[in-house]
């Protein structure tokens, strides 16, 4: 890869911090793990609270946050996230261990990329990156907020190498939830 | 060399029968997968993460449950949390056990949830002996001189 690709990743499990840490530099991410959205949001700039001096702002191409957690939960976090005129063109996807429709649709409404069923796998990650890569070489053209578009969902099985194009990719069964009317 | 072929073999046995008799899942395939050379450690890492999370959480559980009034939608997040971090490291049988008492938890079944708890932690004590056991002769096979067989 020609620049490193840089993701925070938020959640309050330590468990599922050291393994999303993991999974994203296996695929060759740069990673900042942070355990909750306040924090995320230091980090990002985003904190009224402290002047941006205080900080060295983070750039990163991604932010992978877990929907349910004390405090400020992900969907708090996406919605400041979009709200920003800095960081609203960052993809933020979700990632919950609960497949609940209604959250889905609020989520990707809100203008999140994705919703990761948890345990995420490698195959989730290594999808995620390429996907977004892609959409940063060949932009698409700009849509209405509350129609996303559909990434479809195909990739290779468990094990894929770093260097998977989208080309080639078969259909597994769908971790992503499609937007649904109720 | 044969006494790191023998417990290669009983490895390789253990590791199959964790996996056929439900007590971890694919997940937990997923972390081994995860370990090279550049973090040998990964597993024992995560796992070691798991125990502490787990002992706490099933201390807070306990006092919850213990309370006069009994707040379950507190209780309810903790066994959230369990379920989440069981799951991440392919505990199976923990996991459905999470799941369970979430169940029992929604009712507000008080005297279910306390039974259903005992179970958890119960599974909970197997799966941890289990992956002890797991991880201690892994080690084994290192030091004397082996590499572990990867399992798929």
């Amino acid at each position: 890869m020609a620049q490193e690709f840089h993701v925070l990743a938020v959640d309050d499990s330590f468990v599922d911090r050291k393994v999303i840490e993991r999974l994203l530099k296996v695929s060759s991410c740069k990673v900042t793990a942070v355990e909750s959205a306040g924090r995320a949001l230091q980090v990002l700039g985003l904190d009224e609270e402290r002047s941006p001096v205080e900080f060295d702002e983070l750039k990163v191409n991604l932010i992978i946050t877990d929907y349910s957690m004390p405090e400020m939960t992900g969907y708090d976090l996406l919605k400041r996230i979009k709200g920003s005129k800095k960081l609203s063109e960052i993809p933020v996807v979700i990632m919950s261990s609960e497949d609940i429709q209604p959250r889905v649709n609020r989520c990707l409404e809100e203008g999140a990329e994705e919703y990761l069923v948890k345990p995420v796998k490698l195959s989730d990650v290594v999808r995620l990156r390429d996907f977004i890569l892609t959409q940063k070489a060949h932009p698409p053209q700009m849509e209405h907020n509350s129609v996303k578009r559909k990434w479809r969902d195909e990739s290779p099985n468990a094990g894929c190498s770093a260097s998977t194009s989208c080309d080639h990719l078969r259909p597994p069964i769908p971790k992503r939830r499609k937007m649904v009317q109720l | 060399m044969e006494f790191v072929g023998q417990l290669q073999r009983q490895l390789v046995q253990f590791s199959h029968s964790l996996f056929v008799e439900g007590f971890l899942d694919e997940q937990f395939q997923q972390l081994q997968k995860l370990q090279d050379e550049s973090n040998p450690d990964f597993v024992l890492e995560v796992v070691s993460l798991f125990f502490e999370d787990s002992e706490k959480l099933l201390n807070n559980l306990s006092i919850a449950l213990q309370q006069q009034i009994v707040d379950f939608k507190l209780v309810d997040s903790y066994v959230h949390q369990f379920k989440g971090s069981s799951s991440s490291i392919g505990a199976q049988r923990v996991k459905n056990m999470c799941v369970h008492l979430r169940s029992f938890c929604e009712e507000k079944n008080l005297e279910r949830c306390l039974m259903c708890l005992q179970q958890v932690k119960h599974e909970y004590y197997v799966v941890k002996n289990k992956l002890e056991t797991l991880l201690r002769l892994e080690r084994q096979i290192v030091e004397a001189g082996g590499t572990v067989p990867f399992i798929a």
